[in-house]
């Protein structure tokens, strides 16, 4: 079992490929681009909590790659983070905080605190000096009280009261400080949380589509998944498009799929 | 030029109602040069699963050979498939695992699920998933697929419709990338029947 479970890695990072890949780049090769989300993301907090917000666009250079892609990662029942950066890092490195913390829930018994996701991603951000390109911007509701923070790729956070990261984060951050008050109600500040990442979407390429936002209060949450969708498709035909001529097909196969036998668990038992 | 075009590729996979089609083209070459035009980019992983591989064809093959030997491990273990959620969340992780130094491919996945529910997905080449609910692209012609299925896409077709909506979106798309083309390769999934067919292309 020793010999097959060798090629089973148990974590980590493998660095197998890298003088080939270094190799390749001296031969002139041009190096591949991630999918980034060149986003804009923003917290604030409010009077009873926390508001995430987050645009809904993944880039690939120049190319928008999808859409209605989703930035507001599940850290803890009572803490989220929104991710900018390398789409891959920002993925790994919230879902990797997440199951450190369920762990750790599963192990004290009590509700995860946001410092405790604030050190952990930090901690793996600061190791890897710079190179896991995730900036995020983490909040959630614990037995302390509403916290906001940003972090940033080599490992630096801030606290802050209301916070924007990404590319689009200077046209939030003229929303914010123009409109941010200490003290809003849950309404007032879902509005300034939309109108930053709609100024985020409409003033930065690097964002787009809609809006998500995120409510935390204390002991519970709101998830709203395209809270608005500002610029809605317009251009696409009722009837969609009609082929006339078939294709043309050289060679057709075509395998029928029986229906899998499925064990009943708990069913008649095997005679002695 | 980028790793990814000195063997060129188009991929693309689609959705429809309770089934969805996954298709590549043929070619694989050297840069300008053409090697093979019986090229296959798409394999099945279990009955109702496939994964399409584009970019460089040395690291596609590799990935492959790893990704089976770690489904066989897991239907020795668990005595059932992987659910395509499941399958994809591995080729994730087998690709971030190699985040500083990457295989150079951007893998397509498509399946049928739970109750045969379509799910298809693509990766860049450190693994960050994309879900969409319509198609996804991969390969050196994905600029021209994404205007193509874009245009071309309508929910919940039916196989018959959703094979001509994927071909016609394939052989147009790489009719404008030099590095893709000389027909394609298709598979369409519903939940009593594979189609697998080869399309007549353009050869130049």
């Amino acid at each position: 079992m020793s010999q097959v479970a060798a090629d089973v890695p148990k974590g980590g990072f493998s660095f197998d490929l890298c003088r080939r890949n270094d190799m390749l780049a001296k031969n002139g090769v041009q190096q591949p681009s991630y999918r980034k989300t060149g986003t804009t993301i923003v917290g604030l907090i409010f009077k009873d909590g926390v508001i995430l917000g987050a645009d809904t666009r993944a880039t690939e250079g120049p190319i928008v790659c999808d859409k209605n892609c989703e930035k507001i990662h599940y850290m803890a029942p009572n803490i989220y983070c929104c991710g900018a950066g390398t789409a891959a890092d920002t993925e790994a490195v919230t879902d990797m905080v997440s199951s450190q913390l369920q762990l750790h829930r599963y192990h004290t018994g009590r509700e995860s605190r946001v410092v405790t996701a604030l050190t952990l991603l930090k901690k793996h951000l600061f190791n890897y000096q710079g190179h896991v390109s995730a900036a995020l911007v983490l909040g959630g509701v614990d037995v302390t009280g509403p916290h906001l923070h940003t972090i940033y790729p080599h490992g630096s956070t801030d606290t802050l009261p209301f916070a924007t990261m990404g590319s689009g984060s200077l046209a939030a951050m003229a929303m914010f400080e123009s409109k941010y008050k200490e003290g809003m109600t849950r309404d007032e500040g879902i509005k300034l949380v939309t109108e930053a990442i709609c100024s985020g979407i409409f003033n930065d390429l690097g964002s787009g589509s809609n809006v998500d936002v995120c409510v935390i209060t204390k002991g519970h949450k709101e998830y709203l998944r395209n809270h608005l969708v500002p610029t809605p498709r317009t251009y696409v035909s009722a009837e969609g498009y009609k082929f006339t001529k078939k294709t043309e097909v050289l060679f057709t196969k075509i395998t029928p799929l029986t229906k899998k036998a499925e064990v009943i668990e708990g069913g008649d038992a095997m005679e002695e | 030029m980028s790793i990814f075009e000195y063997n060129g590729s188009a991929l693309v996979a689609m959705v429809g109602k309770n089934c969805f089609a996954i298709a590549s083209d043929r070619r694989l070459g050297v840069q300008l040069q053409t090697v093979a035009t019986d090229f296959k980019r798409i394999s099945q992983v279990h009955d109702r699963l496939f994964i399409g591989l584009s970019g460089l064809a040395t690291d596609a093959q590799t990935l492959y050979q790893r990704l089976m030997f770690r489904h066989k491990l897991y239907q020795l273990r668990e005595e059932r498939d992987m659910k395509p959620e499941t399958f994809a969340s591995l080729v994730s992780a087998i690709l971030y695992e190699k985040r500083f130094g990457p295989y150079f491919t951007q893998p397509v996945i498509a399946g049928l699920g739970d109750e045969d529910k379509p799910f298809i997905c693509t990766m860049d080449s450190i693994g960050a998933k994309e879900l969409a609910k319509d198609f996804v692209v991969a390969g050196t012609a994905s600029e021209s697929l994404y205007g193509a299925c874009e245009a071309m896409f309508k929910p919940d077709m039916e196989p018959e419709e959703l094979f001509e909506t994927v071909s016609q979106a394939l052989l147009s798309s790489v009719d404008r990338d030099c590095l893709s083309g000389w027909g394609g390769h298709i598979f369409v999934v519903t939940p009593t029947e594979v189609q697998e067919k080869i399309l007549k292309g353009r050869m130049d």
